[in-house]
């Protein structure tokens, strides 16, 4: 979907869970790629495929009952998932790192916050345990900790500083990807702003990619490049930060930003998505947002729709759309 | 003109720690008129919570009054608390944590009908509730299910109907949709919207997000470390903030709009211990523009304009000079 220089790029990945009530269809043929330097905003609610994906990339996915059916993960080119699991090993921590929602549970307990950054530092590396220690202290500053708090265990930290220890442990070995699953969800806001602050600087200075997962548009218009919106399953819109929020497209992503009460707004009546999230053992035939769109027409009941793009970039998975080549740029729908 | 429906006077909550008391509510004072939302925002910690439940006397307060009605309801025995009860009810913020998973829908949403006696046979008993499904827009098919098979919007819905049931006039909301996802949001809020339109409610609105804060709210109140730092209504807050603390937590709230530039406020440090808090302001550790008074003498929270209170030492000065003062 992008040109120039692509770090990651996913085709048509499809991951099922078989557990004994069905086949939870986690993941449907999903495309994204990012390019270096970039950031991605993975935006969706609950149950639609986010923390499934980037599962995927890390092959950390339980299996059973996970299984990735099809598809292709190319990172720097070579396939992730035909890789043995030492070559992953080496892989996840030094090239991908990945910072989960929850900071409370994501540290050891028992382990002083230095020994568990320079761990990773040691395991990706040829140098001895003081060097190790050295960088892992450098890091602590970097994410604006003092040094000497690295003897601290993970209960003498608050929620935002171990936030800061798990973002200096993803950052150690210098990935070029870092995947970061709802990293400021758990902060107040106050606190969020400091990590978003802090991320957008060392992303800024590192030119490292990221793939941002969230539910909140707010830090995706703070800190992506791209956005791609997921529904059940299925990227349903992906475009640059302006193509998506200036002029979304997709009923879904219309909907989404109907949701949100506006804060600069004076008239702000929210106009909710009628409806839940399907059940994603027994997705609706056709379009799976049909049931809950207000623009849904006969035939979206029927057929699967395609991604289309409307404009160069941007693409909306919808049958009202209708390829720019074929319209001749502007359309009405 | 409006009528006074709740006053709070000087309202204290005060838990006993190992390492000495925690001050979670720390003499607060205000009212809620009848038919109003008041939001109620701040951090974990700041004792918003604490506050919604002791208004009502799920806890007991350590000091002050909660008058209601004319009658300060701090003083009432268990019995007579009881019957006040009936009308004042509150939503909880988890519908995963707050219901019984051993009762069916029918049954949690019965439950509060049954202890307050309010109906002698079941056909009646049965047609309220029914009723109530109707009203927070549950299915009537639903009415044998148990809570694990429920989704957290519909999960909500019961917590609403259960508060309805006794026809409360003021309904506590503690952060009623935050475990929610937005889409889903969205339709509670609208739902809680229309109830209060119908049936003449009176909230106060606890959350932490202050756009929804701002979406619902008449007047909004936020508290710091357990103590009320800025009240007006729901437009001055936005657009003209006196607190130092109110303007920090304003920019800090990520925006989904591209159009909106807007110059960030980064506080430094976290929310220090609300056990045995230092005298003086206690914003004073993290506010950009502490002087040695704000150290040693507490603010109180002062009207700067009609409707419009602040407890800081400098909001006029700051307000005068943009909030560029040394």
């Amino acid at each position: 979907m992008m040109s120039e220089d692509k770090l990651l790029e996913i085709k048509d990945l499809t991951v099922e869970y078989r557990t004994v009530d069905g086949v939870v269809h986690a993941v449907t043929d999903l495309n994204i790629s990012i390019g270096k330097g970039q950031t991605l905003g993975l935006v969706g609610e609950t149950g639609a495929g986010k923390t499934t994906t980037v599962k995927s990339i890390m092959r950390i996915l339980p299996d059973p009952p996970a299984k990735i059916v099809s598809g292709e993960i190319l990172f720097e080119g070579e396939d992730l998932l035909k890789k043995p699991e030492s070559h992953m090993r080496e892989i996840r921590g030094e090239k991908i790192s990945m910072i989960f929602q929850d900071p409370m549970t994501s540290l050891n307990p028992t382990i002083p916050v230095l020994d568990q950054i320079s761990e990773a530092i040691v395991l990706h590396n040829k140098i001895t345990k003081q060097e190790a220690e050295q960088r892992a202290g450098d890091m602590l500053e970097l994410v604006g900790i003092r040094r000497e708090r690295g003897s601290d265990y993970p209960h003498q930290f608050s929620g935002g500083m171990k936030q800061r220890v798990v973002i200096a442990m993803a950052l150690a070995c210098n990935p070029q990807l870092l995947i970061a699953d709802e990293p400021t969800t758990a902060l107040d806001v106050t606190i969020q702003a400091q990590v978003l602050e802090l991320m957008k600087e060392i992303i800024r200075t590192r030119d490292t990619s990221v793939i941002m997962i969230t539910h909140d548009l707010g830090i995706v218009a703070e800190i992506c490049d791209y956005v791609a919106i997921m529904y059940a399953g299925e990227v349903v819109e992906y475009g640059t930060l302006r193509q998506v929020f200036e002029n979304p497209k997709h009923p879904y992503t219309v909907g989404l930003f109907g949701c949100i009460p506006d804060l600069y707004a004076e008239d702000d009546a929210l106009i909710p998505i009628k409806g839940l999230m399907p059940d994603p053992v027994n997705l609706p035939e056709g379009c799976r947002f049909h049931p809950r769109c207000n623009q849904v027409c006969e035939k979206c009941s029927r057929e699967r729709p395609h991604m289309v793009e409307i404009e160069p970039g941007h693409f909306v998975n919808c049958h009202l759309m209708v390829p720019e080549t074929e319209q001749g740029g502007e359309q009405d729908v | 003109m409006s009528e006074k429906l709740i006053e709070v006077n000087n309202l204290k909550k005060y838990f006993k720690t190992k390492n000495g008391l925690l001050h979670a509510v720390d003499d607060v004072s205000f009212h809620i008129d009848k038919g109003e939302t008041l939001g109620l925002v701040g951090e974990s910690g700041c004792g918003k919570s604490t506050l919604g439940r002791a208004i009502i006397r799920l806890s007991d307060p350590t000091a002050g009054e909660v008058i209601f009605h004319g009658q300060d309801i701090t003083k009432l025995s268990a019995r007579e608390m009881m019957k006040i009860r009936q009308n004042m009810q509150i939503v909880f913020q988890d519908p995963y944590a707050s219901l019984d998973g051993r009762k069916n829908l029918f049954e949690s949403i019965a439950e509060p009908l049954k202890v307050q006696k309010v109906f002698s046979n079941n056909a009646d008993l049965e047609k309220k509730v029914f009723e109530l499904m109707d009203t927070v827009g549950l299915a009537r098919r639903l009415a044998n299910t148990y809570p694990h098979e429920l989704d957290g919007g519909r999960r909500q819905r019961v917590g609403v109907a259960r508060a309805l049931a006794l026809n409360p006039e003021f309904m506590v909301l503690d952060e009623p949709v935050s475990a929610l996802d937005v889409s889903i949001q969205a339709q509670i809020i609208n739902l809680l919207e229309e109830l209060q339109d119908k049936l003449g409610l009176t909230y106060l609105f606890i959350s932490h997000d202050l756009s929804v804060v701002k979406h619902i709210s008449d007047r909004i109140a936020v508290m710091y470390l357990g103590k009320m730092v800025e009240l007006t209504d729901y437009k001055t807050i936005f657009n003209d903030p006196l607190h130092p603390y109110t303007q920090a937590l304003l920019s800090a709230i990520p925006v989904p709009r591209l159009d909106v530039k807007r110059e960030r406020i980064i506080l430094q440090g976290d929310v220090p211990s609300p056990v045995n808090p230092k005298p003086g302001c206690r914003f004073a550790g993290r506010c950009m523009f502490c002087q040695d008074r704000c150290r040693e003498e507490e603010p109180e929270l002062k009207e700067y304009s009609p409707g419009h209170f602040a407890a800081c030492h400098r909001a006029m000065e700051l307000k005068e000079s943009g909030g560029k003062a040394e």
